[in-house]
């Protein structure tokens, strides 16, 4: 055994950390997960009512908003989607590409690193005083996100973001604002984890009962599916949204219920095919 | 003096034969799905004059149909983070030196998923002039390794997972 030791030292193999995060979200963010090559996913997305509106409402699942994405896995490195949510009636599709991923062996880095960015456009009726152009209806996110698994159990994220909307509330709006997001993941069994994202707005409309993101949730994961559990006080599920127009108060209760569901599908060639 | 030491030295390295990239396939065979995942990169060594064998299997390099298939082979089943490597080292009786088909049988301890058994193995020993090779199938329990289905995926995964091996094995020198 010691011989066969000495023989694998020279092994120039790369150990990449592998499920940094079980889904490719957080909760409401994305997260440094990509689909492999080939792979479709289908996303369904619910926020309800806010649970504080109590029994009348049946504690906000009488109003439900959802999203419906798909995503694909075009390149190792490189997954896009489109989504459609009821919220807004907003379509948004994004580009995500990975720059770096956490790894030992032959080359070590210590943390994964995704490019993100999304855009939405906003398809509901404008005002009848108002008269909005398809400019009018776009925002865009930017976003870098890094993790790192720093054990089989714990992985954490920075997210740096930049939201551009091109129409805003009011004339002394900021088109652009900043925001950090920060998520972390705690394996608590092999198929439950639970997790915890907040994103803080540094240049927040002051005034405007705006409040910043936050979110409590568990995954669940089930052979091909994974759910996703939380309580957020956001109710967009896209960036723009949960980042810069969330209007709970997580403290207040106004909080919401929320899942989502995600299965994936084989549809590309796999490399392996010996099968 | 020193030719016979060198003499003497070189028929001691010749008795051990060393395979790399060797070749473990494990298949699962159950009601929803049949999964097979293969892994090219074991490694073994057999010292001819003994019969003791050792081989060792990175656990990560499985590779399978699916993507998702090896990752949770990796996360959820096998754990490789906490234990990347299984083993075996056992010997082998039953085969002589002389070119021909051996039926050989093995013995000795499996590790898997941290928790060694020992078992006995059925195979064949093919010598040939300046190569050996090794065919084995057999079966391996998960419950007996601790590696735990849960229930709503029985239907997906089979309780015992048929594992074969074909290793060929060169002489080995050292460099």
């Amino acid at each position: 055994m010691d011989l066969l030791n000495q023989e694998n030292v020279d092994s120039t193999s790369i150990i990449y950390a592998e499920a940094t995060f079980k889904s490719s979200r957080v909760i409401n963010g994305h997260s440094v997960e990509l689909r492999s090559p080939g792979v479709l996913e289908f996303l369904i997305s619910h926020r309800f009512g806010l649970i504080s509106d109590g029994i009348g409402e049946f504690f906000g699942l009488d109003d439900s908003n959802i999203r419906f994405g798909l995503e694909f896995g075009v390149l190792n490195n490189l997954n896009v989607g489109i989504g459609r949510s009821s919220f807004e009636k907003q379509y948004d599709g994004f580009i995500k590409y990975r720059l770096l991923r956490q790894q030992t062996g032959f080359r070590s880095v210590p943390i994964t690193a995704v490019f993100f960015t999304s855009m939405a456009i906003n398809s509901s009726d404008a005002p009848p005083d108002q008269d909005w152009s398809f400019t009018n209806r776009t925002s865009y996110t930017y976003q870098l996100l890094l993790a790192r698994k720093f054990n089989p159990n714990f992985s954490a994220q920075l997210s740096p973001s930049l939201v551009h909307k091109n129409m805003v509330e009011l004339a002394q709006d900021d088109n652009d604002l900043y925001a950090l997001g920060i998520g972390a993941r705690h394996k608590l069994t092999k198929r439950l984890a639970l997790n915890f994202e907040y994103y803080y707005m540094f240049n927040k409309p002051e005034g405007r009962g705006l409040h910043n993101s936050l979110s409590i949730g568990v995954d669940i994961e089930t052979g091909g599916h994974v759910f996703q559990l939380h309580v957020t006080n956001s109710r967009a599920m896209i960036e723009k949204g949960f980042i810069t127009e969330t209007t709970s108060d997580f403290f207040d209760g106004d909080i919401h219920l929320g899942f989502n569901i995600s299965r994936v599908f084989n549809i590309g060639k796999q490399k392996n095919t010996d099968w | 003096m020193i030719m016979i030491a060198l003499v003497i030295h070189t028929q001691a390295i010749a008795q051990k034969y060393i395979s790399k990239n060797a070749t473990i396939t494990s298949f699962s065979e159950a009601p929803i799905e049949n999964i097979k995942a293969t892994n090219k990169k074991v490694s073994s060594i057999l010292d001819l004059s003994t019969g003791e064998i050792v081989f060792s299997v990175p656990i990560r390099d499985f590779e399978f149909r699916k993507s998702l298939m090896k990752r949770h082979f990796n996360e959820n089943y096998l754990d490789s983070e906490l234990y990347p490597k299984s083993t075996f080292k056992g010997k082998i009786s039953g085969f002589g030196s002389s070119d021909g088909v051996y039926n050989s049988v093995a013995v000795g301890e499996l590790s898997i998923h941290g928790i060694t058994q020992n078992i006995e193995v059925v195979g064949e020993v093919i010598v040939k002039p300046d190569e050996i090779a090794l065919k084995a199938k057999f079966p391996v329990l998960l419950k007996d390794y601790n590696i735990k289905i849960p229930k709503i995926l029985f239907s997906n995964i089979a309780e015992s997972v048929e594992v074969s091996i074909e290793f060929i094995y060169r002489p080995y020198a050292s460099n």
